[in-house]
């Protein structure tokens, strides 16, 4: 569905995991939309003024009001565009909470395991945050289970909420597997999510928005050397 | 009307997550079993329905746990429409959402800081504790909010439930550690606002008594010194002591 000229525009960043969420619900919901692209290093004035309590983006302007949070902004889309492509969340109240559950695990548990692997100075700091890393994919392995029912996402036969709240984090995995050697989705300890990552990647509303690994690798060397 | 066996809620008096539970259930006009949960020894049902977690609240609903105090609430408003809780327009729902948000990430760690330190840190925490409360008066007065009298506009929705339970710590610790967070000066619109909400018939029955709080608060506040003056040390009575100042400002398990 085609939007106005200047209707939806989103100011992000290609590296960034929290922009990656609202491209592909609004990739699910066929929207057009400028994308923003902010200057590394600079926050510009759109930013600062259309989110001046956290100043961080995703920031969606919809006929220029902003909405802000990553995941606020996916819902937003989903009920904005409830008409059009697919349900980010399914119907049932009782599935939503768990969609909106896992979401949030995913964030507040989740990715500090995760960048903690990253950040850890010490290969004993780097094992530990592993280990909570795996342990956490676990759980998440058995909600696949339930929340999937046998199909391909946690949203069934569809992207849903879960989906690109895990999914957009899978770019950075990828390269902190490829910088430390460890495998994060691995076949043998959670194998449905090993699977799934393939899928999620390799979708439609995913894989242009994607960054790839390289080029991500390539960024994270020169953040880090700064 | 559902009777009440379908719904029970395991919570901790004195927790503000829980508050915010069982208020958003009276406002639907829902009746509900309550269980005391003891937030250093959680019951067996607490760890069935909250293995991630293991904290307050818990909402089950025919025995299905639902977690996290603002999934709760959503949970409860999309099953029982009457009374909503959610403004009806994406764009006032996604603001709602950001404040909330805006309230656990920021505001309430703020308040736990004030509770939690003395001396500079003290201070540092009440400052930005102001500067919180600075970016919600600036909503209310010239904001999105503006000529509200609540932020779900007539009657008390998501928002006003969020913040409000949690709020009334801030009098609280006011008194606790003798500083001033609310000045109705310098914060007239969110002052007016939190009178008005402690005022609503439903939020009364609610929050328990202010002088409830203050002994609760007085007895932690006792605990942490006692502590800090390396009395006592033991490993239990330390994370008693956090779960106990984690319940009552940041809220358990969200």
């Amino acid at each position: 569905m085609a939007s106005a000229a200047g209707e939806v525009r989103l100011i992000g960043a290609w590296p960034s995991p929290f922009v990656l969420r609202p491209r592909v619900a609004l990739n699910l919901k066929g929207v057009e939309y400028e994308f923003l692209q902010e200057k590394f290093g600079e926050k510009s004035e759109l930013l600062l003024r259309s989110n001046p309590v956290y100043k961080k983006i995703p920031v969606l302007l919809h006929h220029d009001k902003p909405v802000c949070e990553s995941m606020i902004i996916v819902e937003y889309v989903d009920e904005v565009w409830a008409t059009t492509g697919q349900a980010i969340l399914p119907a049932d109240p009782y599935e939503r909470a768990l969609h909106r559950f896992w979401a949030v695990y995913v964030d507040d548990k989740w990715f500090p395991s995760m960048f903690g692997i990253a950040k850890a100075e010490t290969e004993e700091a780097k094992a530990e945050s592993a280990e909570q890393a795996w342990a956490g994919l676990k759980l998440l392995e058995e909600a696949f289970e339930k929340l999937s029912k046998g199909k391909t996402f946690f949203g069934g036969d569809t992207i849903g909420y879960v989906d690109i709240a895990l999914g957009a984090y899978l770019g950075w995995a990828k390269v902190i597997e490829q910088m430390t050697g460890l495998k994060l989705l691995d076949e043998e300890k959670t194998p449905l999510l090993a699977v799934w990552a393939e899928r999620f990647c390799a979708h439609e509303a995913v894989k242009e928005v994607m960054p790839e690994t390289e080029k991500l690798m390539e960024f994270a060397k020169m953040r880090l050397g700064k | 009307m559902d009777p009440p066996s379908s719904l029970k809620l395991l919570g901790s008096w004195a927790d503000s997550h829980t508050h915010r539970v069982q208020l958003a259930l009276k406002l639907k006009g829902l009746g509900f079993e309550y269980q005391e949960e003891d937030v250093i020894n959680p019951s067996p049902a607490l760890l069935l329905h909250n293995p991630v977690y293991k904290k307050v609240p818990v909402l089950l609903h025919n025995d299905r746990p639902v977690v996290e105090s603002v999934v709760i609430l959503q949970y409860i408003d999309e099953t029982w429409a009457d009374n909503p809780i959610m403004p009806a327009d994406p764009f006032d729902r996604a603001l709602a959402r950001f404040w909330c948000h805006f309230a656990e990430d920021k505001l309430a760690p703020a308040v736990g800081a004030v509770f939690s330190s003395s001396g500079e840190g003290q201070k540092a925490a009440v400052d930005q504790v102001h500067d919180n409360l600075k970016l919600l008066e600036r909503e209310l007065r010239d904001g999105e909010f503006k000529g509200k009298r609540f932020f779900g506009g007539d009657k008390i929705g998501l928002l006003d439930i969020v913040l409000g339970c949690g709020s009334y710590w801030l009098a609280v610790f006011e008194e606790v550690m003798e500083v001033k967070l609310v000045d109705p000066g310098t914060f007239p619109a969110f002052h007016a606002w939190l009178k008005d909400f402690e005022e609503q018939n439903e939020v009364k029955e609610t929050i328990p008594a202010i002088d409830k709080l203050l002994e609760y608060a007085r007895g932690i506040r006792q605990m942490m010194l006692s502590l800090s003056n390396g009395t006592s040390t033991t490993a239990p009575a330390t994370a008693g002591t956090t779960s106990a100042i984690n319940v009552t400002v940041d809220g358990s398990s969200g």
